[in-house]
């Protein structure tokens, strides 16, 4: 069974066509990276799936159950978590509180009045960033982590619900270089023991050609290829978008009298 | 050799926690149209900003027409002639095309002629048709020609042009690259970031090629044309 | 009804939105360019006015003449101008990176401050002006007589939106002020400079207030209490309009006129309550007003101002709290009255305090009308006892719960809203709640209140019931304090930290919100019910804005980054205002200045620069800030 189906998605922003007809398919386990110049749909996509944004027409299907047009709060329910460009944690909160919270709201505990918040799933959320590498951290405040760190912490809350399917918006933004390999290799093992589909945006080409199963290429709101690395480095039509037209350039050219 | 009219060195900048700047440096001479390129994510803007003091940033060294601008505010900078024309334009959206030009006038330093709305309208010949219009009525590449033209009313030594090439028609990207050699023409410095290639090639004199916030590469434009490596790497996917 | 009726209804709705308009027109254009909501605006008002009646007469006395009358007013207003170009020079250029709740604060203390020098040099008593020469007549509209000076004060509204399109229009400052209000960051980098724009705002918003206050002088007579009653009033107007818009002000303050001159026939007491539903009704279908625009600098928060870490009491704590606990145990053993009284309103207040920083501490709402579940509490005990012949018991236990449910009536509209909007929601249902019980006089004695509150025969010793107050905010405020370590705690910080996260890992932001403000609401109201029968009496000062502003203080004086902060703040609080009151004429100043202070030096206040202070020897103190 596919894990995620996009099929068909647009969307329009007054004048501005963010999405059209976006279609493709996500197996669990696998890593699938969008890419695209700025304003190529990117975010527009990544928020019609994590329901974010209401996508004007198409629909989105996780383990072939709709999805679209959902409350954030509901996609998070069917199995969807996520993270953000910019880290988006409780900056009051200590590292292992942060992925309590996240399980707590999950057990549906929040109004559980009897209760003292830092000891529910106290284990469960050690045992979360044993997984991302930050079980020696879990008693400092979060605040005071260096931004990699914070990157790892919003990743095992995402982690919290157990989802079937990973969102992340540019993970590596923001990372000093060595801390970027780092957070896509644990990524990547995580989703592959645990059977978990991970669609990602990135700016960094080195992260995306490094860890994507698939990439997809979008420009202004479609898709223009699709594919193994491999195939997407070869395709002359992306080179072209990445490089720009080659006619003004000759045309300049032309005119300046330059070689 | 005259001092660079900017110098930046080691210039390093973070949202908050999130780094974005490494050591950056480099130099621009007066009348020089320098490219910084890199893919979008790889701090271009983020460089721009830091110059012009919307961003917070710590540098070695900061300066532009010989005044140590670090711990100047934007508009000290802007009045020393450095002008700035930011990615998403930034129009007054509510004012004319006529007020937001107006908006950008500062009187001309040392006796040069001052921009005008009929020299303008020399490079952006749509100006001229428009001057009542809202800009908010205006298409992207309008709107785009009207970032640049207010920041020339302020009479600039040098300008900081971010992307004028995105999301343009090929006939507008034209134009944009005309506008450039036009600025140069008249004797103003362009620190231009891009990420097409061909559109900077075309206009810049020099190149940087900047990747997650650290200058990967510098030397002249035919260099760096001439450079399959650092473009595989860089610039492209 | 019929037709000059009608007409004249209406003009004099046009004639109150004209005032209406000059006045808030100066508010929005501050606000469009500084983002700074001013609440000194009223004061400005007042001062237009208290100038006019001073000035205006001298001229007179030379010609009395309409010129000489209308070249009084200019000068009060440009007089006022300058007080606002001042203003602005000396303390809002401080103030344009701090919270909100710091700016409305600090303004704030500019009313208490213009206040007393207002009485200091003018007096206490109202001064009727003089009338406009010239104008003094009536006019006959379909056999109906009209004020002349009513249809010119329509004329001088017209004039004011001419001559601002003009201003806005046809000069520079105009054009720098329209773009500013879009993109001030990008106006800078284009090589202006700010802090005169800035400056020069605030001289032409000072001068539109000095102006409709100056122009009052023929209709009302002026007096000390203007500035609260204008401020709430143009605070509406604004956000109905959208902040920072104009047109916006003119069409709302249009509509409010007519809904006064109309709603006044239909309802009579409750004119302020439509106009207050009116306003929260467009807040919840255009939560930025009819005109207004999403503010562009809305994500600029660094680190949350509030409870920055939870920690359990550890030992030096509980044996602080043992040894308070004690004290308070002993007081009426040891203490006399006098000790005894201060004590229970210590109290009283501390629970309010609490309860407000329940909100604004661990859940970022930042209530500025939180005195109006203190005094609905404080209402529904005295009104069940005298009024109804209840016992003090069970009015102490429907106190809790009739404020309870007005928070959560009003909170389900404020809880959508965030940042200035929501202070100014807040503040506007509680002026809602003042000017019912000012106004209802038949029912809560209006400005007089009631009085006869007192408690059940076992509970009239002072000392017997201390220790009631003491049993019973002592219980709340351990509940409430446990309620900041339960789930529900956590999840009400993890919404103020983030909402995108809270609600990415699906916490209800909203929900938890509303269910936060009515249990605050109710633990308020409870404090407010103790606290009529400590006085024996209910009086619309327990909800005015000024008490709302005195749990404001409480809780930043004790630190808003602290659990327990707001119980030295009250104490603190209380104990300097009952000490230095009586000695002085000058409470308010004092008090004003003292804020602005605090604000400026210790924004996080005594216990949060005392923690500071420690934080300072520990090792690896460095707080890092987030990602704009």
């Amino acid at each position: 069974m596919t894990l995620l189906k996009v099929a068909g998605l647009n969307k329009r922003f007054g004048g501005v066509i963010a999405a059209k007809g976006v279609t493709f398919e996500l197996e669990a386990g696998d890593m699938l990276a969008i890419i695209g110049p700025n304003g190529a749909g990117k975010s527009t996509t990544f928020n019609m799936v994590g329901g974010q944004l209401r996508p004007d027409s198409g629909e989105v299907l996780l383990a072939d159950k709709p999805v679209s047009g959902l409350a954030p709060r509901d996609v998070w329910r069917r199995g969807i978590g996520r993270t953000f460009q910019i880290a988006q944690t409780f900056v009051s909160m200590s590292v292992a509180e942060n992925v309590q919270m996240a399980l707590i709201s999950w057990h549906g505990r929040i109004l559980s009045f009897g209760a003292r918040a830092q000891t529910l799933y106290r284990s469960e959320a050690l045992d979360l960033l044993d997984l991302v590498g930050m079980r020696d951290d879990a008693d400092r405040p979060v605040r005071e982590l260096a931004y990699g760190d914070v990157k790892r912490v919003e990743l095992a809350i995402a982690l919290a619900s157990a989802p079937k399917l990973l969102l992340m918006d540019e993970p590596t933004a923001g990372m000093a270089p060595k801390e970027r390999s780092q957070l896509m290799d644990i990524t990547a093992t995580i989703a592959r023991q645990r059977k978990i589909g991970v669609l990602f945006t990135e700016h960094d080409m080195d992260a995306v050609f490094a860890h994507a199963d698939r990439i997809l290429v979008l420009v202004r709101g479609e898709i223009i290829a699709d594919g193994k690395p491999d195939e997407v480095r070869a395709n002359a039509r992306v080179k072209q978008v990445y490089l720009g037209d080659m006619g003004v350039a000759a045309a300049m050219r032309a005119r300046r009298g330059r070689a | 050799m005259t001092e660079p009219l900017l110098t930046i060195r080691n210039l390093s900048a973070a949202y908050g926690m999130a780094s974005v700047l490494f050591d950056v440096s480099l130099e621009a001479r007066r009348g020089e149209v320098v490219a910084l390129m890199g893919r979008n994510g790889a701090g271009k803007t983020t460089t721009l900003k830091a110059i012009i003091g919307m961003v917070e940033a710590k540098a070695e060294a900061l300066s532009f027409s010989g005044h140590d601008i670090r711990k100047l505010p934007s508009y000290r900078i802007a009045r020393l002639g450095l002008g700035y024309v930011p990615e998403e334009r930034r129009i007054f959206t509510d004012l004319t095309v006529q007020e937001n030009l107006d908006v950008g006038r500062r009187p001309a330093r040392d006796g040069r002629e001052a921009w005008t709305l009929e020299r303008l309208c020399a490079i952006f010949p749509n100006l001229a048709e428009m001057e009542g219009r809202r800009a908010s009525a205006m298409s992207g590449g309008e709107q785009q020609m009207l970032t640049i033209a207010r920041t020339l009313m302020g009479n600039p030594d040098m300008v900081l042009l971010d992307e004028p090439s995105e999301g343009l028609a090929p006939v507008i990207v034209e134009q944009m690259a005309e506008a450039v050699v036009a600025m140069k023409a008249t004797g103003i410095a362009v620190l231009l970031c891009e990420q097409n290639l061909h559109f900077a090639a075309a206009v810049s004199d020099r190149a940087y090629v900047i990747e997650k916030g650290a200058i990967r590469f510098s030397g002249t434009m035919v260099e760096l044309e001439a450079n399959d490596e650092v473009r595989e790497a860089y610039l492209t996917v | 009804m019929d037709l000059s009726f009608v007409i004249i209804q209406s003009l004099s709705g046009l004639a109150s939105a004209s005032s209406l308009f000059i006045i808030a027109s100066g508010l929005t254009i501050v606000f469009g360019v500084t983002r700074i909501v001013n609440f000194a605006h009223g004061s400005l008002y007042m001062l237009g006015g208290y100038l006019g009646v001073t000035i205006v007469p001298l001229l007179l006395d030379v010609d009395r003449s309409l010129p000489m009358f209308l070249l009084g007013v200019l000068i009060s207003a440009l007089i006022v101008g300058a007080v606002g170009a001042l203003m602005e020079i000396l303390l809002l250029r401080r103030i344009y990176h701090v919270p909100e709740l710091f700016q409305l604060l600090a303004t704030f203390g500019v009313v208490l401050i213009v206040q007393d020098l207002v009485i200091k040099v003018w007096g206490a008593v109202e001064i009727p002006g003089p009338r406009a020469p010239s104008l003094r007549h009536g006019v006959f509209i379909l056999d109906q007589r009209f004020p002349a000076y009513e249809l010119f004060l329509i004329a001088a509204g017209l004039v004011v939106l001419a001559g601002l399109w003009l201003l806005m229009q046809k000069t520079r400052f105009g054009v720098l002020i329209r773009a500013a209000t879009q993109d001030r960051e990008m106006v800078a980098a284009l090589g202006v400079n700010q802090a005169w724009l800035f400056t020069g705002t605030l001289f032409l918003g000072a001068f539109l207030a000095g102006l409709g206050g100056a122009l009052q002088i023929p209709r009302v007579a002026i007096n000390t209490q203007m500035d609260i009653s204008i401020i709430t009033e143009v605070f509406v107007v604004t956000v109905i309009g959208g902040m920072g818009s104009v047109p916006g002000a003119f069409i709302a303050a249009l509509i409010i006129g007519q809904l006064q001159a109309f709603g006044i026939l239909i309802f009579p007491k409750i004119t302020l309550v439509l106009v207050f539903l009116l306003m929260a009704v467009v807040l919840v279908i255009k939560p930025w007003g009819l005109f207004g625009k999403p503010d562009a600098s809305a994500g600029r928060a660094i680190l949350p101002e509030g409870i920055l870490s939870l920690k359990r009491f550890g030992t030096v704590d509980n044996l602080v709290a043992g040894v308070a606990i004690a004290v308070l145990l002993a007081l009426p053993v040891f203490g006399d009255n006098y000790m005894i009284k201060v004590g229970i309103e210590v109290l009283v207040l501390a629970l309010a305090a609490f309860s407000l920083h329940f909100l604004i501490g661990v859940g970022g709402i930042v209530s500025f009308g939180h005195a109006a579940y203190f005094g609905i509490g404080a209402y529904a005990a005295g009104l069940l006892v005298t009024r109804l012949g209840f016992a003090m018991e069970p009015a102490l236990i429907l106190a809790p719960l009739i404020a309870g449910a007005f928070a959560a009536l009003f909170g389900y509209f404020i809880v959508r809203l965030s940042g200035i909007y929501l202070a100014m929601l807040t503040l506007a249902f509680a002026q809602i709640v003042y000017a019912v019980c000012f106004q209802w006089v038949d029912l809560t004695g209006g400005d007089n209140g009631v009085v006869g509150v007192w408690p059940s025969g076992w509970a009239t010793s002072r000392q017997v019931y201390f220790y009631l107050v003491l049993a019973f905010t002592l219980s709340a405020i351990i509940a409430l304090r446990h309620a900041i370590y339960t789930p529900f705690g956590y999840a009400l910080r993890a919404a103020r930290d983030s909402a995108t996260r809270a609600d990415a890992i699906g916490i209800d932001v909203r929900r938890i919100r509303w269910f936060a403000f009515t249990l605050s609401g109710a633990a308020a109201g409870l404090a407010g019910g103790l606290y009529s029968f400590s006085k024996g009496s209910i009086d619309p000062t327990m909800i005015s804005i000024p008490m709302s502003v005195d749990f404001l203080v409480m809780v930043l004086l004790g630190g808003i980054q602290t659990v327990m902060g707001p119980l030295v703040g009250a104490a603190a609080f209380h104990s300097i205002k009952d000490f230095f009151m009586p000695l002085t004429d000058f409470w308010r100043m004092f008090l004003g200045a003292s804020i602005i202070l605090m604000v400026l030096v210790f924004p996080r206040g005594i216990a949060g620069a005392a923690s500071l202070l420690t934080d300072r020897f520990k090792p690896n103190p460095k707080p890092l800030g987030l990602p704009a």
